[in-house]
């Protein structure tokens, strides 16, 4: 029993370090390192002797002692393997390994004898494993899009691996991807129109929603049942069965390449989520509040304005936020409203310049970090809020 | 006083509710309704302008001195379908100048010539010609005359209210456009895409739910490409799985995985061999539906979290004091807690999965066995022309939807409130 418990986490844990010092690996062959060859069984059986040697010292010595010494007694050995790589290469090997000596401290010679331990192991690496999984899946496509926008287009053509930047070039040089889009393909303006329009959304979508959301929430009326049961299922339908009548229709208005167009179809998308997102909280209030409000003689404007509006900043604030963000990311619709270049959002300008072959993919990435870079600055600031928006109008794209 | 209390609170909520939902009734409930009619019409996206007579107005100078003009306005119909009633022309002109060969169509009174055309068939044209002369022989300045601009008027019917229906473009959706293999492609992409957001979305919940260092960081940068725009993402996906110079198939052949570059996202077919059965893997679906799956697990992954979170503490504990494995907890206490919410996520990303266009397009245009029901609409519609195949089109994936809302309201509505 205890021998096949050791096995399994040495067979684990060596695993799990080889799935690391790989993604290591090949992040360093993306910086220009000469590697071919991944030696995932070499790393693997270095490996277990490493984490053998962890639970066999066991407690003998202090910890911070151990793990120093192990991980650089694995450096070394790791440096005659691989000559040929560099000083910050090995480093980096090291400082891995360092880590990975630290999650092993709770493991013993005794420990391994406990209760269901196969299965503890196996979790704790798996979620070990699953965070650096998830973690470089989801960061990796966003690392090549930052770094392709700083290469050119000839160097990733001779050597699609060496996304390496050249600090050496002047800050001009390393930045022209940036600059080109601004000068030549006149992102300035799509920033604005952009800006333009999302904030609009979020503004007008506001003006109809709070006083919706209002009557919805609180006022009784023939009608108000089914009014809040319907907003659920007309936001289950997609926007692509409202492109042809609307483009027709748009046409014929000549509402098409108008930035008001756009503006009336992203509020009334967006409408639905606001209202229900805003009843919801609305309906958290107390009613004595508005109670005292009606006993000083505020008329429904009032109550909305002076108690209703105050009291929910917050709500407020996550819906304006997710608005923002629908806006800002639409596709559909600015792919069939807009055709003339002088009224693109950022969104149809960048698939516009890819629909051109002949772009060169570091434009088409400094244009993709514009837009992007906004969203997820917004993202990470308002975090908080804007979880609590994501999971109420949860149905919404 | 109750009464009209009751009275003016109705009228209240009515003033509140009114432009709301007058809003999302012209925009969202009309097109769905409109899409009908359209799908019974012949019509394509040329026709959808109201068509209008048009002229270009030419001046040039006939004799030696200037004081006779030739006029010829460049007459046509804009519509190549459809007819246009009644057209009426009208121009002005300077002093002191009469026309020389006044057409019987049209009079010329006070400085003004107005012509009467009748009826244009579709596709009309004309150069119609006016001889003009100065009634002292003095020159004519030509571009005073070229500066005014002509005048037309007359009757049209909108191609779209027009009443004469078809059939045939249901027809041609059922039978000659693919249908069963748009409807197979279509449910494939819709039930991987969703049933890998889910259990992805499960597992990152699972791990972020453990107590690790920097969780909220973690969370945080789960629900990156869920809240990133899709054309960035898109793009950069296409960039990293092109064979020519991509990364991911330039990193593959660099350590000796692959011998060749593979078109991830260009190949239809796969052959694929897995204890000795050869299959066919639809490639470029599969990588569709890898990237449906980790632009939209973060949302699943979200609420899962946000459930788990939710569950007592004291329920683990009381099975570690009866010794329960991690897998029996996971199986006997999560799973049971979870299986609402996931229902529900089922639901309501299958619905919007079936109706997700913007991801395939960008990443494939729907070519290489990727075309789906909503990317068929934009194909018909505007890369065809064909405008009431395209809405068509769109009935069948309302159809489809309201299908799968009533037996979700049928199935899980009441689990739903519950939630």
């Amino acid at each position: 029993m205890k021998f096949k418990s050791l096995a399994l986490f040495l067979v684990i844990s060596s695993f799990f370090l080889t799935c690391i010092l790989s993604i290591w690996k090949v992040m360093s062959t993306l910086q220009g390192l000469n590697f071919t060859n991944l030696n995932i069984a070499q790393i693997f059986i270095i490996g277990i002797f490493l984490s053998l040697s962890f639970v066999l010292i066991g407690n003998k010595i202090n910890h911070l002692m151990k793990i120093i010494s192990l991980s650089f007694i694995f450096s070394i050995f790791y440096f005659y393997l691989n000559e040929t790589s560099p000083y910050w290469y090995i480093f980096g090997v090291f400082l891995i390994t360092l880590f990975f000596t630290n999650k092993l401290k709770k493991y013993t010679m005794q420990s391994l004898k406990e209760d269901f331990i196969t299965e503890k192991v196996t979790f704790d690496f798996i979620t070990l494993f699953g965070i650096v999984f998830f973690a470089f899946v989801i960061l990796f496509p966003f690392y090549i899009m930052l770094v392709t926008s700083f290469k050119t287009q000839i160097a990733l053509l001779v050597n699609p691996l060496d996304f390496s930047l050249d600090f050496s070039k002047s800050l001009t040089e390393l930045f022209k991807s940036y600059f080109v889009i601004f000068e030549t393909y006149n992102f300035g303006r799509y920033i604005l129109i952009s800006s333009a329009v999302s904030i609009g959304t979020v503004i007008i979508t506001l003006l109809f929603a709070i006083p919706a959301a209002y009557a919805v929430a609180r006022l009784n009326f023939f009608g108000k049942n089914f009014l809040s049961s319907s907003i659920l299922i007309i936001y289950m339908f997609p926007a692509i069965v409202l492109v042809i009548p609307l483009y027709t229709v748009f046409s014929q208005f000549g509402l098409r390449n108008s930035i008001f167009g756009l503006l009336i179809v992203y509020t009334a998308t967006t409408l639905p989520v606001a209202i229900y997102m805003l009843q919801g909280y609305f309906k958290s209030i107390p009613k004595e509040i508005e109670d005292a409000g009606i006993m000083d003689g505020q008329n429904w404007f009032g109550i909305i304005l002076k108690i209703i509006i105050p009291l929910s900043l917050p709500a407020i604030a996550s819906v304006a936020l997710y608005v923002f963000m629908i806006a800002w990311n639409e596709f559909l619709f600015s792919l069939m409203f807009l055709d003339s270049p002088k009224s693109f959002t950022l969104s149809r300008a960048i698939q516009y310049l890819s629909g051109d072959a002949e772009t060169p993919r570091q434009y088409l990435m400094a244009g993709s970090v514009i837009v992007t870079v906004p969203v997820l600055l917004i993202f990470v600031y308002f975090e908080k809020y804007l979880v609590s928006g994501l999971t109420a109008g949860s149905v919404k794209e | 006083m109750s009464i009209s209390l009751s009275k003016l609170e109705k009228r209240t909520a009515y003033a509140l509710v009114l432009p709301a939902v007058l809003l999302v009734f012209a925009i969202v409930l009309f097109p769905i309704f409109a899409n009908v009619w359209i799908s019974f019409k012949d019509i394509e996206l040329k026709d959808i302008r109201i068509p209008e007579p048009r002229a270009k107005k030419i001046v040039k100078t006939i004799s030696d001195n200037g004081s006779e003009l030739k006029v010829i306005y460049k007459l046509r119909n804009s519509s190549l379908i459809q007819e246009i009633r009644s057209v009426k022309l009208q121009d002005k002109f300077p002093k002191n100048i009469s026309p020389i060969n006044l057409d019987a169509r049209c009079n010329f009174k006070s400085k003004k010539i107005i012509c009467d055309f009748g009826n244009w068939e579709a596709k009309y044209r004309e150069n119609f010609e006016l001889i003009i002369k100065n009634i002292n022989g003095e020159k004519i300045d030509k571009d005073l005359i070229k500066s005014k601009k002509p005048i037309l008027s007359g009757k049209a019917d909108n191609p779209l209210l027009t009443t004469n229906f078809t059939l045939d473009n249901f027809k041609k959706v059922f039978y000659e456009n693919n249908f069963v293999e748009l409807l197979l492609t279509t449910f494939y992409f819709t039930f991987f895409g969703t049933v890998g957001a889910i259990i992805f979305g499960i597992l990152a919940a699972q791990l972020v739910n453990q107590n690790i260092q920097g969780r909220t960081y973690m969370r945080g940068i789960l629900l990156f490409p869920y809240v990133g725009p899709v054309v960035a993402l898109a793009y950069t996906w296409t960039l990293l799985l092109d064979p020519n110079s991509g990364t991911l198939n330039a990193l593959l052949v660099n350590f000796n995985v692959l011998e060749t570059p593979i078109n991830l996202l260009g190949q239809k077919y796969i052959t694929m061999n897995i204890l000795g059965f050869e299959f066919k893997l639809r490639l470029a679906l599969t990588t569709v539906i890898f990237f449906e799956i980790w632009r939209y697990f973060p949302l699943a992954f979200l609420f899962i979290l946000a459930r788990l979170q939710a569950i007592p503490q004291t329920l683990y504990e009381a099975a570690d004091v009866d010794g329960a494995s991690p897998i029996q907890k996971f199986i006997h206490i999560t799973l049971p807690q979870i299986t609402a919410i996931i229902s529900i996520l089922f639901m309501i990303r299958f619905i919007w999965n079936f109706n997700k266009f913007e991801d395939i397009f960008l990443l494939t245009g729907g070519a290489s066995g990727t075309r789906t029901l909503p990317i068929n609409v934009y194909q018909q519609g505007f890369a065809v022309s064909d405008i009431g195949m395209g809405s068509a089109v769109s009935i069948v994936i309302v159809m489809l939807l309201i299908s799968f809302m009533i037996i979700y309201f049928r199935l899980i509505g009441k689990k739903a409130n519950e939630v």
